[in-house]
């Protein structure tokens, strides 16, 4: 039977990768503690002993177990990223999410039997680009970026025969994902290569007596009063003085939260859902993951009749950036 | 249930306590309680820098670093970084009830100064399991924080 609605949850950590499998999820992802993953903060991620406890963790409980390997390698430390293709292939994880082709080339040819995911970050939003991928380097699902609305969505999904993943909730990029161009301009880091988007060693929170100030490599990119939510410090969502007015010029401090579409993603046969977030802590793994669960298990059993309990949209929005979610682009009526 | 908010009085106390003698005492508790779960981590790129907890209900500012063998007290002075927050929620966080990024987001958490060093810290004591951590404290310390724990999230 194919994958329906899978869910698929983040692992920044192994009590994260933990609190994800005992609340419920039905694969992990996760990444090395490395550029060779979008989420390359200190401290953060798994080294090989973290990494066989952790598979052998969610494999007992029948959990999958991906990894993102989604960065671009450069050419001076290319074998960087060929070794952690080989240890996901050696170790027994379930899949790899890849971005670039060249890898993705590597992974096929070395390791044929090991199950290649499209990245977000590979920025494929048409069943031309997808299919691609497929016929080149036999990819099994492709994760689309959060920019189409579902009727595209749908467009991809009736004309491919690779699995779709969609995000559900957390984190909203500025809708131009793996193209992003922002926080290279501001930090001179590139996420694509770096692994990061707005490096810590970037970041400037500061109380003053106008607000509290964050200031991304010395430019200040938003101050908040003391009654206002904050979001994270990314240039997208800055306020910046346009023509006199300083507001939110990109785009507000929101996460992205889909549950009210679940009916229609279960119709359109999207294989899993995944949650944004490896850079969080186990908290908010658990608490996520509880609410997805029991929604997703609610839309399989009667997606006529399914409306997203108040007390579980409550406990998103709580966690959210800003305090508040969007549907994003899936619910818009323009193309 | 909720964790109950700090007595007034006790609040009262506290705040008219020196920094030192405080940052002794919170070290010296930290060096029993949490150390050995945590020795085996790599403080490498966090050993002698100077860290500052700022609870601010109760107006108590805590010094110290971190080493090999240790937590150790320092006097005010400068930080590296600073995290603000109130006596609830550092404890909230402890538990593992709450993440430190919702903290933030809703303006209950302050990280002032190295940002890299505060991440560096929050993502190395989230790799920590609790419960290995609670079964590494003394004389039932680790029951007492697991059944906290317990009835919080209930």
């Amino acid at each position: 039977m194919p994958a329906l609605l899978e869910l698929i949850c983040p692992a920044g950590s192994l009590p994260a990768l933990k609190a994800a499998v005992d609340n419920g999820a039905n694969g992990v992802y996760l990444g090395l503690k490395d550029n060779t993953n979008a989420r390359n903060f200190a401290g953060l991620n798994f080294d090989a002993k973290s990494l066989a406890v952790g598979i052998r963790y969610a494999h007992d409980k029948g959990v999958k177990v991906l990894m993102a390997l989604n960065t671009y390698p450069q050419p001076a430390t290319l074998p960087r990223w060929h070794q952690a293709v080989d240890i996901a292939a050696t170790t027994g994880l379930d899949a790899i999410i890849l971005a670039d082709p060249g890898l993705m080339a590597y992974a096929r040819k070395t390791h044929p039997n090991l199950r290649l995911h499209l990245s977000v970050q590979g920025s494929a939003t048409s069943y031309e680009a997808v299919n691609f991928y497929r016929e080149r380097f036999g990819i099994q699902r492709a994760v689309l970026p959060r920019v189409l609305s579902l009727p595209q969505v749908e467009n991809v999904v009736n004309n491919t025969d690779v699995e779709i993943e969609l995000f559900g909730f957390g984190g909203l990029c500025v809708m131009v994902e793996g193209r992003c161009l922002l926080s290279s301009y501001a930090c001179g880091d590139s996420p694509n290569t770096f692994g990061a988007c707005s490096p810590g060693h970037a970041v400037r929170w500061q109380q003053t007596p106008k607000g509290m100030e964050t200031r991304l490599n010395g430019v200040l990119i938003d101050r908040y009063a003391d009654n206002e939510k904050a979001g994270y410090p990314t240039l997208c969502k800055g306020r910046f003085d346009v023509q006199g007015e300083t507001y939110y010029a990109l785009e507000e401090p929101t996460s992205l939260n889909s549950m009210e579409m679940l009916p229609e993603m279960a119709r359109l046969g999207i294989a899993a859902i995944k949650i944004e977030g490896r850079q969080r802590s186990p908290a908010y793994v658990a608490q996520v993951t509880q609410v997805w669960r029991a929604a997703i298990d609610a839309v399989k059993k009667a997606p006529q009749t399914f409306k997203p309990n108040p007390a579980w949209m409550a406990q998103l929005n709580k966690v959210s950036e800003g305090s508040m979610s969007t549907l994003g682009a899936y619910y818009r009526p323009w193309k | 249930m909720k964790l109950p908010n700090f007595p007034k009085p006790i609040a009262r106390f506290v705040s008219t306590l020196p920094s030192w003698p405080a940052s002794r005492a919170f070290v010296a508790a930290g060096n029993l309680v949490a150390w050995p779960s945590l020795r085996d981590l790599d403080w490498s790129h966090v050993a002698g820098r100077r860290f500052r907890v700022q609870v601010s209900d109760l107006g108590l500012k805590l010094y110290f670093s971190v080493h090999a063998n240790g937590f150790r007290a320092l006097h005010n002075g400068l930080a590296d970084v600073t995290f603000t927050a109130t006596a609830q929620d550092f404890a909230r966080l402890a538990l593992r009830l709450e993440d430190p990024d919702t903290l933030f987001f809703n303006r209950r958490l302050l990280i002032e100064g190295d940002t890299d060093l505060g991440l560096t810290v929050k993502n190395m004591l989230d790799a920590v399991e609790l419960e290995t951590a609670a079964a590494g404290m003394p004389g039932g310390m680790g029951r007492v924080v697991m059944k906290l724990r317990h009835l919080a999230l209930k």
